[in-house]
Formats: C-alpha cells, structure tokens, sequence
C-alpha cells in the first residue's frame, strides 16, 4: 500500500502536517514560528527530495562522474531559506515589541484586549 | 544605452534606492528623496508602455544568460499596464507619504521610506519578471517589507496585525512554493513561456492539478481572495494611512496579477478546463467574498475596516471576471483591477487626511467631518460612487464589462450576485457619508487638509472620473492583453 521507497516524501508530508497543527493550535506566538519554520522546512526537504538522481554524485565536476544531481533546487532552496530566516527574524521581533506592548505573547490574551 | 536596459532598472533603480533612503538623516529628506525615486519609476514606466505598445512583447535577458538557464524579464500589455498602474500610485502617494508618513514616524524615517521603496521593489519585481521562481523571491521581498509598514502604525494593535499578517502571508508563499516545486519536478524547468509550452501534455495529471491548486490558494491568501482574507481589514485598518492607501491600492493587485499569470499564462485554459472544480469553486468563491466582504462592511466600525472589508468584495468581481476563464471575463477583471487601485487609493488617501485632522478613523470621531474639510470630502465621495459603479466613474466601467461578459454566458445568478453587492455597497458607504455631514452640536471650525495631502488625493479622485468618462483606452488596452494571454497560451 505505502510506498516506504519514497520515504523521504513520507517524511515531508509529516513534517508539512505538524508544522501547519502547530502554527494553528497554539496561541503563543513563539510556537507559531516555530510551527512556521517547521513547515517551511519540509517545503525545503521536497525540493532538495526532487534535485535528488539515484546513484548521482554531488554536482561538483569530476573526471569520472558520469551522473550528478540536480543542483537547481538546492541554489532554489538556499535562496528560500534566506527568505525563511528573514521571515522568522521579522517576526520574533514583532514578538518582542508585542511583548513589551501588551505583556504577553498569548494569542488569547491579545485577542480580549481591545485596543 | 540607459533606455535598452529600462526593463531592468525600472525594478533596480528603487532596490538600489533602498540603502540610502535608510541612511538619510532628518526627518523630511527621505520622504522627499522617496518621492523622487518614485517619479523617475513613473518616467521609465511610461516608456516601456510606449515600447510595449508598438512592440507587443519585450523580452530582457538579465546578464546575458538565455532562457532557460538565465532569468528572463518579460513585459507583454498586462504587465505593461499593471507596472504604470504600481508606478502611477507610488508617484502620487509617495509626496502624501513624505508628510503623513513622517509625521507618524517621527525623526529618522529613512526606515520608514526605505521599506516603502522595497514593497514597490518588490511589486514592481513580480510584474516584470518572467521566471517562476523570481516571482516567489520578490512576493516575498514585498512581504516582509509590508509587515514591516504594517507595524509602524500607531496603535499597539498594529503590531498584533502584522504579526498575523506575517504568519498567513508567509503560509500562503510556502504554499505558491511547494506549487512551484511540483511543477519543476513536473516540466523541469522555471521559465514561464518554458512552462506554457510543457504544460498542455500534463493537463489533467494529478501532480498538475496539485500544483494548480497550491498555487492557487498561495497567491488567494496574499490576494486577500474571501475566505482567505482574514488578515486584511486589521493590516489596512491598522497601518499607517499612507501605507494602507498604497497597499490597499497596489498589493492585492499584483497578487491578482500574479494568479491570472499563473492560471492563463503557465497552466493554460486547456488545464483549467480539465479542472472544473476550479472554475466553479472560484466563482463560488468570488461571489462569497462579493457578499461577504459587502456584509461585513455593514457591521464595522471604523472607515479604514469599512474600506479594507470592501476590497475584499472588490477583489471577488475581480476574480468572478478571471473565474469565467472567457476572454471578455478576464479584460473585464483587468480593467476592474486597474480601476479598484484607483477608487480605493483616492478613498484611502482622503481616509488618511482625516485621521490626520480628527486623530482617528472611527465613525464616531468624524462626526460633520464634511463641514469641516469640504474639499477631502468631495474627494472621499468621489471614490464611494466610482466604488458603487455609478455611471461616469471608474467603477461602472469595470462591472458594466464585467455583467455583460456574464452575461455572454448567461450565468443570471452571477448577474444578481453582482447587483446585489453593489446595493450593499450604497449601505455601508451611505454610513460613512451619513456620520460626515450630520451637523454636530457645536460647529467645529473649518480646517481642510494641507495642500500636501489633498493635492494627491483630489488627483487619485479626478482620475476616477476622466477614466470614467474616457475609458476606451484602458478598455481596449485590457482587451488586447485578454487576448494574447489567452489566445496563445503564453
């Protein structure tokens, strides 16, 4: 039934899973993002997954290679991750002005003030 | 010299901008700089609009590295008109932001400005560019640069709506990358004119068809596409009024832009066809939002929510016009996307005055707010009736081609789903008009708006009215540009 030869897709799809339960089931801000960065690297792992040929060396020119992965995805994927880590800077700053704001970084405790 | 490589400068010159604008010291300078900048983007732009008109297509290889292995920049007629429409609205909000924005930020508002320039990077990026991945990278840029905005507003709600801005906003780019993926997995490559002429064999395969609807849902949430519109009417509501006034005019549009790209221009109508859960759920969809978003605008409080809950039905007959995947729904939706941008900065820029006269944007704040700035409030009327679509504005050009190309497929229901939003927009605007000229106890004094702040919104709202009253340009420029992105698949 499961095709366990495609695990590492397996492994994305769990990631993908857990990641999006927690940026949505926890209120603390700080596990949001945590959840995010999850998510995001599961994204990360389908696409270094597709670069991937079986019995092909790393791309890097040697005399006697004859099959290299992919490295597109990976250059892809470095510039994703930058991305991803301004993203995650961005928002633990917010984090901190929120904090020192309101006191809390609860998304409950956010919610039931009203200003 | 210069001018062969316009295509490219048009995004490099505000990127480039970017560093010094935070540098500059003071408190007026970046703003002034800022607005500079803006107008020489507007002067390149008006140029590749003259190229592009004789041309058709131009196509730019960045460093000289040919498709497929370089990035291509490609401006056809519906980027063509989507990068004046970003350069038009930088050019007349950037002088209002050099005095509104600065006054909320204070001393030093290099940063300020300096984000301002990177979100028109990042738009700007996203119009011109003709490569899959590029398009990820600077929705992105326009992102970060956005929250950022979002949360220099003055209340510390600001924050709390940046913040969760950022989560969905970047949920929804993972989505349109893990889309993007699949569909390098897929053809092997990034290009989108590479992508067009690969797509038509895999219409129909189940990874296609996932990837269609990733992408889908990725640029829905940052297009504010109803239900996925949840972050928006805090960020506009919250954000600095200059800000809210060039997001609400130009964000959701290049999000817009983007979708309508991805849908014609990469996957084709052949693939959609194939999909007609697509076609349906996005009708469905559109016309929730053209209700919902009109519903909701009933119920708020304050103008900047109204407004920002309105563009969420506004962003639902855009997207009815791509949904009926004809080429008279899409230059209808083109024509209602470049005319939204206009309506709803001239609202949001008169907004934006007011809050800056009365110290806020709450229906109870501006009481008789119409006796006292007269002129910003013929200008604030002038964008409610161009939003209602009364006849001689902006607004009916755009759903008067919207019900007749529904009407070409006679699909009544969508016909009275849009006259029915429309009269619900007379409600929630009448609101707002209602608060402004009822007379208060005590006649406040008249204070109009500066100069600096009215000049660009009486601007915004005159173009409300000449597009009404001469549309055929933009009318047949749209057509046109339905035309090739339909017609060839590319």
């Amino acid at each position: 039934m499961i095709d366990l030869g495609l695990y590492n897709y397996w492994i994305v799809i769990a990631l993908m899973m857990s990641g999006l339960y927690a940026l949505i089931a926890r209120g603390n801000l700080i596990r949001k993002l945590i959840g995010l960065n999850i998510f995001q690297a599961s994204v990360f792992l389908l696409y270094i997954s597709v670069g991937f040929v079986r019995d092909g060396a790393a791309p890097i020119l040697a005399p006697d290679v004859e099959s290299y992965s992919n490295p597109l995805p990976h250059v892809l994927i470095l510039t994703a991750i930058v991305v991803g880590v301004a993203t995650t800077a961005l928002g633990l700053a917010l984090a901190v002005r929120i904090h020192g704001a309101y006191g809390s970084i609860d998304d409950d405790v956010l919610d039931r003030q009203r200003d | 010299m210069i001018l062969s490589h316009a295509q490219v400068l048009v995004v490099a010159l505000p990127l480039l901008a970017v560093p010094i604008c935070a540098l500059l010291p003071g408190r007026r300078l970046p703003g002034v700089f800022a607005t500079l900048v803006a107008w020489a983007v507007l002067a390149l732009a008006l140029l590749l609009m003259q190229e592009v008109s004789a041309a058709g297509v131009l196509r730019y290889q960045l460093g000289g590295w040919a498709p497929p292995w370089g990035i291509e920049y490609r401006l056809d007629r519906l980027a063509a008109l989507v990068q004046l429409l970003l350069a038009l609205i930088a050019a007349v909000v950037l002088p209002y932001a050099a005095r509104s924005l600065s006054d909320e930020v204070g001393e030093r508002s290099g940063g300020a400005f300096a984000a301002l320039l990177l979100l028109l990077t990042g738009l700007l990026g996203i119009v011109a560019t003709g490569d899959a991945f590029n398009v990820f990278v600077f929705l992105e840029i326009s992102s970060l640069a956005s929250y950022t905005l979002i949360a220099l507003g003055r209340r510390r709600r600001a924050l709390v709506a940046s913040f969760r801005y950022l989560i969905l906003g970047t949920v929804g780019a993972t989505f349109f990358l893990i889309g993007l993926g699949l569909l390098y997995a897929l053809t092997g490559t990034l290009n989108m004119d590479d992508l067009a002429a690969r797509m038509p064999p895999l219409a129909g395969s189940p990874a296609a068809t996932t990837a269609l609807f990733f992408i889908v849902v990725g640029l829905g949430l940052k297009a504010a596409m109803f239900p996925l519109h949840q972050w928006l009417p805090d960020a506009y509501a919250e954000a600095p009024p200059a800000v809210s006034a060039f997001m609400a005019a130009t964000s959701t549009k290049v999000a817009l832009y983007a979708l309508a790209r991805f849908l014609f221009g990469v996957f084709g109508l052949q693939q959609l066809t194939e999909v007609p859960m697509l076609q349906e759920g996005l009708q469905w969809l559109a016309v929730a939002g053209m209700l919902g978003g009109s519903i909701l605008a009933l119920r708020a409080a304050d103008i900047g929510r109204i407004l920002a809950l309105s563009s969420v039905a506004q962003v639902g007959y855009i997207l009815l016009g791509f949904a009926l995947l004809s080429t008279a729904g899409v230059a209808a939706g083109l024509v209602h996307l470049f005319n939204h941008a206009l309506m709803k900065g001239a609202l949001f820029l008169a907004l934006g005055a007011m809050i800056h006269r009365c110290g806020g944007g709450e229906l109870a704040r501006l009481e008789g707010v119409g006796h006292r700035m007269p002129w910003t409030m013929a200008a604030f009327m002038v964008g409610a009736l161009s939003l209602i679509g009364v006849p001689l504005t902006a607004g009916f050009v755009g759903k008067w081609y919207l019900v007749s190309a529904v009407i070409d497929q006679s699909a009544w229901w969508l016909v009275a789903a849009i006259l029915v939003s429309s009269i619900l927009s007379v409600f929630y605007l009448w609101r707002i008009v209602e608060v402004a000229y009822r007379r208060p106890a005590v006649m406040p004094p008249r204070a109009e708006a500066p100069l600096i702040l009215l000049l660009p919104t009486m601007l915004l709202a005159l173009a409300n009215l000449l597009v009404g009253l001469n549309s055929s340009p933009l009318v047949s420029w749209a057509e046109a540009a339905s035309l090739s992105l339909l017609g060839t698949g590319s």
